[in-house]
């Protein structure tokens, strides 16, 4: 019969339409709400979902999970008085590996002895070259630079990010990625413990010889 | 390994005093002489078989004086391929004879290496410029070439470590540093000019009027700024009445010469800029280029990675395949709805990418013997949910929708688009290979990874017609979901790289091509590595561009109603056409 397929392409339209209702019917029957709370958009985002899946940003925003990148930052700790201490060591691993060549960085010398110190003098990143590739984040061996999860970065002018602008505590790494944090600060844990051990057995060990 | 594959065709014997075996240290294949091109090349198509010409690249061996063309030639009946080089001095004018004649599908892949590389290519019928814009100065892929910006050979740049100097890329004013004009230069007459090569290539085309009624051809111009060219392609056409007599695609609007930023790369660096060739399925870039580097480390891939691998490549294929059936109904006037549909099921696979790589579609997921991440459980589950329930449900909906729909098929069915004969000998392949009914896909004609493990058919049909070609993708999504129905079953527990994480590897010197089915075609990536840590040549083969090179054969007396359909059909994307 002529026109049979399109009359079922358009019963698919039609349950499609109807899905939406049904389903805010549902959840108002449950008691819940299916916009603007997180529920309702881990559900409009799983393979469950039915009728409407847009979010609707700004108003709702789609969770972001844990290793979504955007533009790297740099990590310091609060020491006991309060203190910053950035970890970055200014190595230079990340500026080799960067791929646009987008991270600049001062290494500073002692200025009494000369010596190059660990703590960069100037870090820069030029945020509109920054292909967001995560290579600085996945290559630093000091876990000294991380992924942002801020993606509200528009802007009028270019976005040369110095260190003022890269350096947010440690917190706020374990914020937005939790389950990275706890990994890294465990294997920090265990190699300081096998330093103690270690030193440790030197010590014990240093009298008798 | 694959090296001496090649060399069971005795090509020497065949011709002793024109072919010799290329003996260099990690190369592989025969060169020919510039002389005997045409014969060697007639008789690997007639007498050993190799219909398909998928490559055809320039190296410039700068310290040796040499330009060298590399050709890779495959049987569309499986197996491995057969490399021939010839090689001519590095002293303009550089000739090499055009193989157009014999594999229409060298036609752009010449202009490019004339364009790039600066190799006049004898007897080809067109010889323009195509990335670049006609009038340009140099030949950018030349090892002497030197871009705007230029600051060194090679990364990493001494400038940014240890006491790096910020400046800003526009800084360096492009005008006064290092950019080259041609001697005269003159915009106005320029443009003028060259586009008059343009128009003139379009009129051989032009048929005499017999019934004594004097009518003219128009040009159109479809596009830089045209929705239904996915991007800014170009496209000039002489029209007879409503009747398409010629036809030009002008491209490069999207050109960044991505093989010369590859050849400034560490090995490690490109791998998020293939992503960003056919930025619908970065995680199929990323298979092709690690395989390559792969082929060259003569490294092994963790076990579970293979199977990570064919997971992400063959979810990429089925977002790739709806997006395309949406955007297609798009150009045929059905607006948004099926694409929304298409949509949906494209960004909970998205959503996968995201959760285990970090990015929705700039995956940069692949490093060389494994992936970067594990596939966490909560993901597994995910994936598991789409490939067992939600993806075969809505692919019959997606069929119930559209597939039978009277004014679809009527448009669809019956418009020819390439016969089998003509696919072949114009290079393209993918799926618009398949539905001419040539059943040539790389997954089981020449086996990467591990999918010589699974079960699946090859996709194919054999009606050449539109109504074939949009159907096709169909079937290979129920392929798709087929493969990762097995795969995530028998996907092992282990290790996910088999290498230490390094951001400088160690690549021996030698040539490899490495080539994958992605969803538009064969992706093939070609590098030599000379010991250092950047590779000398680097050259991607996209399948967009190459499969672009039959555009013309499709659309020629058709109407013009028909070409845009007829371009989605190719399903090109200019991240990848462009490079
Ligand atoms: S951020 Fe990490 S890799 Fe970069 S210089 Fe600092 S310590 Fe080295
Ligand atoms: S994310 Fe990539 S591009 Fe951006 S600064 Fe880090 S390494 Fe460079």
């Amino acid at each position: 019969m002529f026109g049979k397929g399109i009359l079922k392409g358009l019963s698919v339209t039609w349950k499609r339409f109807w899905d939406t209702y049904l389903e805010d019917i549902s959840w108002m029957l449950r008691g819940k709400k299916r916009y603007y709370t997180e529920e309702g958009i881990k559900h409009r985002s799983s393979a469950d979902t039915k009728g409407i899946f847009t979010i609707q940003y700004p108003e709702e925003q789609l969770i972001l999970p844990e290793e979504a990148r955007y533009l790297p930052f740099l990590v310091y700790n609060v020491d006991a008085e309060g203190k910053k201490e950035v970890l970055c060591t200014s190595c230079g691993i990340c500026a080799k590996v960067c791929p646009p060549q987008c991270i600049w960085i001062v290494r500073s010398n002692d200025p009494v002895t000369g010596r190059p110190v660990p703590e960069p003098t100037e870090f820069y990143i030029d945020g509109d070259i920054c292909m967001n590739c995560g290579f600085c984040a996945e290559y630093c061996p000091f876990d000294a630079i991380k992924m942002d999860h801020d993606f509200a970065i528009a802007s009028y002018g270019r976005n040369v990010l110095n260190m003022e602008k890269l350096l947010k505590p440690s917190s706020y790494y374990e914020g937005i990625r939790p389950q990275n944090f706890a990994r890294e600060e465990e294997a920090r844990k265990a190699k300081e413990a096998a330093k103690a051990a270690k030193a440790e057995a030197a010590a014990s060990a240093a009298p008798t010889a | 390994m694959a090296a001496p594959l090649t060399l069971t065709v005795n090509l020497v014997a065949r011709f002793p005093n024109s072919v010799s075996a290329d003996a260099r240290p990690g190369y592989s294949g025969f060169i020919v002489t510039k002389e005997s091109l045409t014969e060697v090349a007639t008789a690997i198509r007639d007498e050993f078989g190799y219909d398909l010409l998928t490559a055809v690249i320039a190296v410039d061996y700068i310290n040796e004086n040499k330009m060298e063309v590399v050709y890779h030639a495959y049987k569309t009946t499986g197996g491995p391929g057969l490399v021939f080089k010839v090689q001519v001095e590095r002293v303009d004018p550089i000739e090499v004879p055009s193989l157009v004649e014999i594999w229409a599908g060298a036609d752009f892949q010449e202009r490019e290496a004339w364009d790039l590389h600066g190799i006049k290519f004898i007897g080809h019928p067109d010889l323009r410029r195509i990335l670049m814009w006609e009038g340009f100065d140099g030949h950018p892929l030349r090892k002497d070439w030197k871009e705007a910006f230029y600051e060194e050979d090679t990364k990493p740049f001494k400038s940014r470590w240890p006491d790096g100097q910020f400046y800003m890329a526009e800084s360096k004013n492009p005008f006064k540093d290092n950019i080259n004009f041609p001697k005269d230069f003159d915009p106005d007459t320029l443009i003028v000019d060259k586009e008059e090569d343009l128009y003139s290539s379009l009129e051989r085309h032009s048929t005499k009027d017999d019934d004594g009624l004097k009518t003219d051809h128009i040009v159109v111009n479809m596009g830089p700024h045209h929705p239904s060219t996915h991007g800014v392609l170009r496209v000039a056409l002489t029209l007879d009445g409503e009747t398409i007599v010629g036809l030009k695609p002008v491209m490069g609007y999207l050109h960044r010469n991505h093989d010369k930023i590859g050849e400034r790369n560490t090995y490690l660096q490109i791998i998020p800029y293939t992503d960003r060739l056919d930025y619908f399925n970065s995680m199929s870039n990323n298979f092709g280029y690690a395989i390559t580097v792969e082929k060259l480390m003569k490294i092994a891939v963790a076990e579970r990675a293979e199977y990570i691998r064919v997971i992400m490549a063959e979810l990429t294929r089925i977002q790739n395949h709806l997006v395309f059936a949406g955007t297609l109904l798009n150009d045929l006037g059905a607006m948004y709805t099926p694409s929304i549909y298409a949509f949906e099921e494209r960004e909970l696979i998205l959503d996968i990418f995201e959760e285990v790589s970090g990015a929705r579609m700039m995956c940069n997921y692949f490093r060389f013997g494994g992936v970067v991440r594990d596939i966490p459980d909560h993901v597994m589950q995910k994936i598991k949910d789409l490939v067992f329930e939600r993806l075969p449900a809505k692919t019959d909906e997606m069929e119930r929708f559209l597939n039978e729909n009277e004014i679809l098929v009527a448009r669809l069915k019956g418009v020819h688009v390439l016969s089998a004969e003509d696919a072949v000998r114009y290079s393209v392949t993918g799926p618009v290979l398949r539905a001419a009914g040539v059943p040539y896909d790389i997954r089981r004609a020449d086996p990467y990874s591990v999918y010589d493990r699974f079960d699946f058919d090859v996709a194919v049909r054999y009606n050449c017609d539109m109504l074939d070609n949009y159907l096709i993708r169909f079937d290979e999504i129920r392929q798709s979901i087929r493969i990762l129905e097995q795969a995530i079953k028998q996907i092992p527990q282990g290790p996910i790289n088999s290498q230490k994480p390094a951001y400088q590897v160690r690549v021996p010197a030698g040539e490899a091509y490495g080539r994958v089915e992605s969803p538009k075609g064969e992706l093939g990536f070609y590098i030599i590595s000379n010991g250092k840590p950047n590779p000398w040549r680097y050259h991607v083969r996209p399948a967009s561009f190459v499969n672009m090179t039959a555009l013309e054969k499709m659309c020629l007396g058709t109407k013009i109603a028909d070409f845009i359909a007829l371009l989605g059909m190719l399903d090109i994307v200019m991240g990848e056409l462009d490079r």
